[in-house]
């Protein structure tokens, strides 16, 4: 269950993330070094995303269908398909790819 | 400020970008709205993430932090840490941002990736400023809708992985990530990070592995000479770098 009072939580930080810049934009002036560690931490956790949510559900593996999916939609991306392609492609091969049996 | 002088700012592919990047978010936001229900959750939660946090990564992180049997603070932790890129974004965008506080506050909201990349895109101050109104403004009333109906949905679909809308999220994330990873040490440290995130799961508390992917970041090494040498100073490398490449 997700409480409200996480709900908010995760609200206020992520406002207070937004709201820094456009208030103190000439007051302060990140580092390039600090920049680049938040960019770089920003695609770590990202990729890592897509790798767990790809291929695991819970504490286990999350069968075929779904990372097949990513890696098809992966390849489009690569292949600079447009976004909803992407997706849907995506989406579509996990699907078919259950229908037809695989897990 | 009206809408209609935004518009007519723009070019037409740019407005024709921003229509498609609204679009790809509307099936994302479809496929969180009914996620989440079908899952479990009351609709209210997806939809009251999605109109105060409006970050479609950290949404699907939460909910599914959540949804795999994780503890309530390791979904905001997971989620704070992933949001933690706004806070150069909102500097690289500032400028936009002028005017009465209660515009600047209202804008802040209005902060994602997407929003971040489009202003990045162009040089002149009315078509940057035109850019962010007119991404955020169609980005936030569509990803909220969208949310809305797949939740609604999602309480009727029952399974939504039938559909292979486990498939969409991750799909969107890779396709945004992709272009960032152009840059060796990115890369390295990315995959050390997913590596360790994915070998963790079977052990750790839902929620954990991906911050446990940090344990990538000394892998990166120092800043890139390659990317930062054609970047101008302030330049959120990864949003620019997105869209720059999947909007095209």
């Amino acid at each position: 269950m997700m409480p409200l009072y996480a709900v908010l939580l995760l609200a206020a930080g992520t406002y207070a993330y937004r709201v820094v810049g456009p208030l103190l934009g000439h007051r302060l002036v990140l580092s390039e070094r600090l920049r680049h560690l938040l960019a770089v931490a920003a695609a770590v956790l990202l990729v890592a995303l897509v790798a767990t949510g790809a291929l695991t559900q819970g504490h286990g593996f999350a069968g075929w269908a779904r990372p097949a999916g990513v890696l098809v939609a992966g390849v489009l991306a690569w292949r600079r398909a447009p976004f909803p392609v992407v997706v849907v492609a995506g989406a579509a091969t996990a699907a078919v790819l259950r229908l037809s049996g695989v897990g | 400020m009206d809408m209609r002088s935004l518009l007519r700012t723009l070019e037409h592919a740019t407005l024709r970008d921003i229509a498609l990047v609204s679009l790809a978010d509307a099936l994302v936001g479809a496929s969180f709205g009914a996620i989440s229900v079908s899952g479990g959750l009351p609709l209210w939660v997806p939809t009251a993430l999605s109109v105060l946090v409006f970050a479609g990564g950290s949404q699907f992180a939460a909910v599914g932090v959540v949804l795999s049997g994780g503890g309530a603070l390791a979904a905001v932790a997971t989620g704070l840490v992933l949001n933690a890129r706004l806070l150069p974004f909102g500097f690289a965008v500032a400028d936009v941002l002028q005017g009465p506080w209660w515009k600047r506050l209202c804008g802040a909201q209005l902060l994602t990736d997407e929003s971040a990349a489009f202003v990045l895109r162009q040089h002149e101050p009315r078509r940057r400023r035109a850019a962010f109104w007119v991404c955020g403004i169609s980005l936030f009333v569509v990803w909220n809708v969208a949310v809305l109906l797949g939740g609604l949905a999602g309480g009727l679909i029952g399974n939504t992985d039938a559909l292979g809308l486990d498939a969409a999220f991750p799909a969107v994330l890779l396709a945004l990530v992709l272009p960032s990873l152009a840059d060796r040490g990115t890369r390295t440290a990315a995959v050390v990070g997913a590596v360790v995130a994915v070998a963790a799961t079977p052990f750790v508390p839902a929620g954990l592995p991906v911050l446990l992917a940090l344990a990538g970041l000394p892998f990166a090494g120092r800043p890139g000479v390659r990317a930062d040498a054609e970047a101008a100073p302030g330049e959120p490398e990864l949003a620019a770098a997105a869209v720059k490449e999947d909007v095209r």
